[in-house]
């Protein structure tokens, strides 16, 4: 579902006299359906930043990110902007530790859009997007509220429901426990071993050894591509 | 094998090529291309004096350019250069499939005439001729601009700034256009008046799927409405991507100045 190849990433910094800070290089690794693979590595050394690359959030410098997107191969580093849309709408879904509240938008409607966008009836999209809330311990005389004045774990519990509500076939998880109690750490779990029962591929980001322990399937090290300064 | 024939490929809806203004020896808009498709939102930021203004203009066919050119795939579904189209066409043109939303609504509305008569008027122009439709029309509208029905007899000169704004939107797209030109639209109001304006623009946009082409100095309202954006600097484009690719991977220096420049949430 996902290979990535030879993908190499610098930041260059005009405003601090022209600086280079190299990010990774050579990332190289592959995730089949079904399968979990979490990146590990010190902080810093570039996770997020290969999970950004996946999604089409930064930019490559060069290499491949091949995504199986509607039955065929293709490269996101040098798709159109307007394919990378098309590939996050019908392929990649991503779930950051920080939920982008749109203000005045209803939770349940925040959950429910992944939905409507591919085209799910509104009444049958909020019915899903209930279910999940539930299962994550929102109570429901939230739902109708904006997610923006909510506690930070419950912010980021309404994002997990909005990126695993989708039937999307790649999900990209970046610290989806980092903030959460026990209760809600183990929905998470079986949230993902549903997703991978469907087929889904997903790369995660977790901190917690017991956490990674419970979800990965294979685990890929960072540090081997770290660039050199 | 990458097979990039998997993505889409429908047609554009608007393609500038090499598009170019200059005021005497001063280039206000310098070789700048781009295709528009339908449903897209796209940014043009950058600050005073960027020429993104200009190229609004130009896009619109309101100016003549002094090089390149627009074309623009009718509803018929043929696509026409725009400096080809005689001046009724033209007008037809933006009484019909396109809109313009002013940063002063005053230069977009009627002032002293009645609201309803300010949304009811495109349609005239597109020969409705039933009043009693087209004032259910035009309340239709302005419910959903959030404008109370109550006011549909008030001209827009006793409405606030917000409430203006709301009702050129409505007037802009009661005649369901496909493409719709924004400059600063929310450029003269208040901090809060700006976020629900904001949100009732992005959800218009994605109900409706208009293809929008927005001016904006201000990075947030590019971020919360757009697909993709086009920097401009000294009136050249300078960098192009999608919104949160050139804002959270910036790569030419005055663009990470820009986005630098932000003062955080």
């Amino acid at each position: 579902m996902i290979d990535v190849s030879n993908a190499n990433k610098t930041f260059t910094m005009h405003l601090q006299g022209g600086i280079e800070l190299p990010v990774v290089s050579g990332v190289t690794f592959h995730v089949d359906p079904g399968e979990c693979v979490v990146l590990s590595g010190p902080s810093g050394a570039g996770k997020s930043s290969i999970l950004k690359m996946i999604f089409g959030n930064y930019r490559c410098d060069s290499g491949r990110i091949g995504i199986r997107h509607r039955g065929a191969l293709v490269d996101l580093a040098t798709a159109e902007p307007r394919q990378v849309l098309n590939i996050r709408r019908a392929t990649i879904g991503y779930v950051s530790q920080f939920l982008r509240a749109v203000p005045r938008v209803a939770t349940v409607d925040v959950v429910a859009e992944p939905l409507i966008v591919n085209g799910l009836a509104r009444a049958e999209a909020q019915a899903r997007a209930g279910e999940l809330l539930h299962r994550l311990n929102i109570p429901e005389r939230l739902w109708q509220l904006p997610p923006a004045t909510f506690s930070g774990g419950e912010q980021q519990r309404v994002n997990i429901a909005r990126g695993f509500i989708s039937d999307l076939p790649i999900l990209l998880l970046d610290e989806p426990t980092a903030s959460l109690d026990a209760a809600n750490r183990a929905v998470v779990v079986e949230l993902v071993a549903e997703k991978k029962r469907q087929g889904v591929a997903m790369v995660a980001i977790v901190h917690d050894d017991e956490i990674r322990h419970l979800i990965a399937d294979r685990i890929v090290d960072v540090t081997s591509f770290a660039a050199a300064a | 094998m990458v097979d990039q024939n998997a993505l889409e490929n429908d047609e554009p809806l608007l393609v500038a090529k090499s598009l170019s203004k200059s005021y005497g020896r001063i280039a206000a808009c310098r070789e700048v291309s781009f295709a528009l498709y339908p449903g897209e939102v796209l940014a043009i930021v950058g600050e005073s004096g960027s020429g993104k203004s200009t190229l609004l203009q130009l896009l619109s066919g309101q100016l003549a350019a002094s090089g390149g050119h627009v074309s623009y795939r009718m509803r018929d579904g043929v696509t026409r250069d725009l400096a080809t189209l005689g001046e009724a066409e033209r007008r037809f043109l933006f009484r019909t499939d396109w809109g313009f939303v002013h940063q002063d609504p005053a230069q977009g509305l009627r002032m002293a005439v009645s609201a309803g008569a300010n949304v009811g008027e495109r349609l005239m122009a597109v020969g409705w001729n039933h009043y009693g439709r087209i004032r259910d029309t035009a309340s239709d509208w302005l419910t959903r601009v959030e404008i109370d029905i109550a006011r549909i007899d008030d001209a827009p000169r006793t409405y606030s700034g917000g409430m203006r704004q709301r009702l050129q939107i409505a007037r802009n797209l009661v005649t369901e256009p496909r493409l719709v030109f924004m400059d600063e639209p929310t450029g003269g109001l208040d901090v809060s008046v700006q976020a629900r304006l904001l949100d009732l623009v992005r959800s218009l946009v994605a109900e409706l799927g208009l293809a929008v082409i927005i001016v904006t100095h201000d990075l947030a309202v590019a971020r919360l409405l757009s697909h993709r954006v086009m920097v401009m600097k000294g009136g050249r484009v300078i960098e192009t991507g999608l919104t949160d690719q050139v804002l959270d991977d910036p790569r030419e220096p005055y663009t990470q100045l820009l986005v630098s420049s932000i003062l955080p949430p």
